[in-house]
């Protein structure tokens, strides 16, 4: 009987889901030229070389033109591990130890993560520092630091990192990104307004503020999700 | 045989995938007893939905959106590229369906210490 309805309900959202998909064309072009645009995408395309300077179009609709969405993106990043941590926070008891991984990882783990471990981080710095020029940005490269951070903790129990650290990186990066924020609304009209030179198009040094907003939401990530991954892998049991 | 619109085809499997995702998982999350199976559900409605996202911005034998000479200018040299806005979106959707999965992940752990089962039919407490 339930089986029946839940049949019934995931019928009935596929075909409200068909009905407007099939009056969407695929791969049709939308977009009118670039001297007049229809869409919102089109002006993004046509106005970022020139207002911006930045090879990335996405990186500037993400940190410039929705710059204050993606600061209430990482304030929410922020709450979920703080929540995490909250949530899964226990008093130590006697007697209590933390889940150990039965087996100890083999030697060829071990010796092999601590070999890729640092060029995992040197990508990871890379495609935040890129972000602006290539795909990715900061959550993607913070993403690529957790997982290095990730490999070794599966490989070393003993492997821990300092809270307070994490904290302060996390407390900077959001702080930076705030009074970059602020500073925009004192210089110029807007806050997170792009007040610095925006330089030529495909340098490293272009784009005014976006590369300085995406390399400290880059330290924000990498640092909120290895303190994500350290809380679930050290939970107490009894 | 040359009738066959390549198009046609690759919008039917497209489309078809993501709205199949989209149904695959809310099958789990309803039909599904286990919370951790119930979570890995929304996030194969996530996954669903980007992609359909994803695929209302592709324009047919568009490039990525990133500027890769200088001074290129997008109708002369007579390339394409897809609409940037949903793929802004999708990036800020992976990064929030990554912190719900986080937070519900946390509770699952709580009621399991709680209730010593995460099945929500051995969960006596929830009924009244």
């Amino acid at each position: 009987m339930r089986k029946l309805l839940v049949l019934f309900l995931l019928a009935v959202i596929a075909f409200s889901l068909y009905k407007p998909l099939s009056t969407i064309e695929f791969g049709a072009d939308r977009m009118g030229s670039i001297e007049n645009p229809t869409t919102v995408g089109a002006y993004y395309l046509s106005k970022t070389p020139s207002e911006l300077s930045v090879a990335n179009v996405i990186t500037a609709i993400v940190v410039n033109y929705r710059g204050f969405d993606t600061l209430g993106e990482v304030s929410v990043l922020f709450l979920a591990a703080t929540g995490l941590g909250s949530i899964l926070y226990r008093r130590r008891k006697e007697g209590e130890h933390s889940i150990s991984i039965s087996k100890p990882s083999s030697q060829l783990l071990q010796a092999g993560s601590k070999l890729i471990y640092p060029a995992i981080l040197v990508l990871g710095a890379y495609v935040f520092i890129h972000g602006h020029l290539t795909p990715g940005g900061g959550f993607q490269g913070g993403a690529i630091i957790a997982t290095g951070i990730l490999l070794m903790m599966m490989s070393y129990k003993d492997f821990h990192l300092n809270h307070t650290v994490l904290t302060w990186i996390e407390s900077l990066a959001g702080i930076t990104f705030a009074t970059i924020g602020i500073a925009g609304l004192i210089v110029g009209k807007t806050f997170l307004e792009n007040f610095m030179p925006i330089g030529t198009l495909n340098d490293l040094f272009s784009g005014g503020i976006i590369p300085i907003i995406y390399i400290a939401v880059g330290f924000k990530v990498a640092a909120e999700l290895a303190g994500v991954l350290d809380t679930l892998l050290s939970i107490k049991e009894k | 045989m040359e009738n066959i619109d390549f198009n046609q085809i690759l919008s039917i499997a497209i489309y078809g995938s993501a709205v199949g995702l989209i149904l695959i998982g809310l099958y789990a999350v309803l039909m599904k007893k286990h919370l951790t199976k119930i979570i890995i559900g929304l996030s194969i409605i996530d996954a669903g939905i980007h992609l359909l996202f994803i695929a209302i911005g592709y324009i047919s034998n568009g490039t990525s959106p990133i500027f890769s000479e200088k001074g290129i200018s997008l109708v002369s040299e007579g390339t394409k590229m897809v609409d940037p806005v949903p793929q802004a979106l999708v990036l800020t959707a992976i990064v929030i369906g990554f912190g719900v999965t986080a937070v519900a992940l946390s509770l699952v752990i709580r009621l399991y210490r709680h209730h010593q089962t995460a099945r929500i039919d051995q969960i006596k407490t929830l009924k009244w």
